[in-house]
């Protein structure tokens, strides 16, 4: 017969690395398997680019002046980030809200900070797929970016300021809305932002009177900042600026309104 | 574990109203009570979940909302329902929980113990109620927690299961670990308990060991739990 197995107390946490790359890596395998999210962020972003970039569609639409696959490039670029850091994330946060999986995490070692950071590492690895499939499409359809070095810290820099951004508001929105809400409030924005924030249009194309209120948002900021990367060779300072002021509020009010259950 | 005149309210309604009790490691204690007398939301307040409004709660001499990350990979919870994503397997989430801690369980025997074997590759959401049950103890257990909160353990199990898992909380306890068991089976209470706290109106009315309220075996906990929670009692008293 077989000795029993000792359950003497020996508690311990293993280290926070080790607990934020489990988290990373358990919610990234969550999302392969999950049809909807990876339409939002591959299917898509995809889609689209194909459209602007490989059917002579975006020589018709108001993308700016310029080959039409220079011009969708960076602003699927802005959307894959957009669709990932935030309507992804807020809509799987929120159900993880619902189904108790935040309060079980919440009586484990794993840490608000550990969570958090997790479901950043999460997102940035989705992200960098995200960013392999797009840019290879877009190279395959004849994407020509111009800047070297300072397009490649652009791109950079638009991913990370804009996922601090758009995590802090997902995060923000599923801690403080009810999953079915987060749903529909993730989605409505989402769409509101792809049409009405400068995401697929340039803010010059926007009415006169509404560019200075568009120029504000954070979905300008991260679309203008890929576009000025790519097209333009530069680094995007203040796109970087406006971005990290938003995650810096946005994430000062998720710090204030997050809680385990 | 020491709780000292506890107040809990949400908005108007009091849920725990000046409760004072003290949990002594190494046992086994029993929360019991109506539903609404105040039992999940008296050992969340433990777990971290819940702010007290006034009074205090020591757990391992630890605050629970301050000391929360010192605390937290002491303790282990077992959830009522849920705490796992839908679409996780059964034994991929506790793959995860464990990794989380520095000593844990070993898995395959924590397995075979837990019957989850069977179920180890399927996604939550097509567990059946017992197995998400057998589950979450195991979630609660894997860490080697100094106290185990388990909210109705048995619920949904048939009895072989329900044995089976009476047994593991014996050896939990015959281990040194200490367990406080929420549940409504007056008879699972007395079969495990040291202690045993019966709670209404987020007061305790009773506390005592199953030998003693039962008065040596002359009544069944039972009998003695729905005397004191009768609507009439609290009246009385």
């Amino acid at each position: 017969m077989s000795t029993r197995t000792v359950y003497a107390p020996q508690p311990g946490s293993t280290s926070w690395p080790r607990k934020v790359l489990a988290h990373a890596r358990m919610e990234f395998r969550l999302l392969l398997r999950n049809g909807e999210q990876l339409l939002l962020a591959l299917v898509i972003p995809l889609g689209l680019l194909l459209l602007l970039g490989g059917t002579g569609l975006g020589d018709r639409l108001p993308l700016g002046d310029g080959p039409a696959i220079d011009l969708a490039v960076p602003r699927v670029l802005a959307l894959a980030v957009l669709s990932t850091s935030f309507t992804s994330l807020a809509i799987a946060t929120g159900f993880e809200r619902r189904y108790g999986v935040i309060k079980r995490l919440g009586a484990s070692p794993l840490s608000r900070t550990g969570l958090l950071a997790g479901k950043i590492g999460s997102v940035l690895a989705i992200q960098l797929v995200q960013l392999i499939v797009l840019t290879g499409t877009g190279f395959a359809l004849g994407w020509k970016p111009v800047g070297g070095v300072d397009a490649v810290i652009g791109i950079v820099l638009m991913v990370l300021c804009g996922t601090a951004a758009f995590a802090s508001l997902g995060l923000l929105m599923a801690g403080v809305l009810r999953a079915e809400a987060t749903l529909a409030a993730a989605n409505l924005l989402y769409l509101l932002l792809l049409v009405g924030g400068a995401v697929m249009t340039p803010v010059d194309e926007y009415p006169a009177g509404l560019q200075g209120i568009v120029r504000l948002l954070p979905s300008a900021a991260l679309a203008n900042g890929f576009a000025h990367s790519t097209l333009e060779g530069v680094i995007p300072w203040a796109a970087v600026l406006s971005l990290t002021l938003w995650a810096a509020v946005l994430g000062y009010l998720v710090s204030r309104t997050f809680r385990w259950d | 574990m020491e709780i000292d005149n506890l107040v809990v309210r949400y908005g108007e309604k009091t849920a725990v109203d000046g409760l004072t009790l003290t949990v002594t490691g190494g046992t086994v204690t029993s929360v019991l009570g109506p539903n609404g007398a105040g039992k999940t939301t008296t050992v969340e307040t433990c777990e971290g979940f819940r702010r007290p409004d006034s009074g205090a709660v020591r757990v391992l001499g630890l605050d629970p909302i301050a000391d929360h990350d010192e605390l937290m990979p002491r303790i282990g919870v077992m959830l009522q329902e849920g705490g796992a994503w839908s679409g996780v397997r059964a034994l991929e989430m506790l793959r995860y929980v464990a990794s989380l801690h520095a000593h844990p369980l070993d898995l395959p025997a924590l397995v075979e113990r837990l019957d989850l074997g069977t179920c180890g590759k399927t996604p939550y959401r097509r567990l059946s109620g017992g197995q998400k049950q057998r589950l979450s103890l195991a979630l609660a257990i894997v860490g080697r927690p100094e106290i185990a909160f388990l909210d109705e353990p048995t619920t949904g199990l048939d009895p072989h299961g329900r044995r089976e898992i009476w047994q593991l909380i014996r050896d939990l306890r015959e281990d040194g670990v200490t367990v406080v068991l929420t549940t409504h089976a007056m008879d699972e209470a007395e079969q495990l308990s040291d202690q045993v706290h019966v709670l209404s109106a987020g007061k305790v009315i009773a506390s005592g060991s199953p030998d003693v309220l039962t008065e040596h075996g002359a009544k069944s906990l039972e009998d003695v739990y729905l005397a004191l929670t009768a609507p009439s009692a609290g009246e009385t008293t």
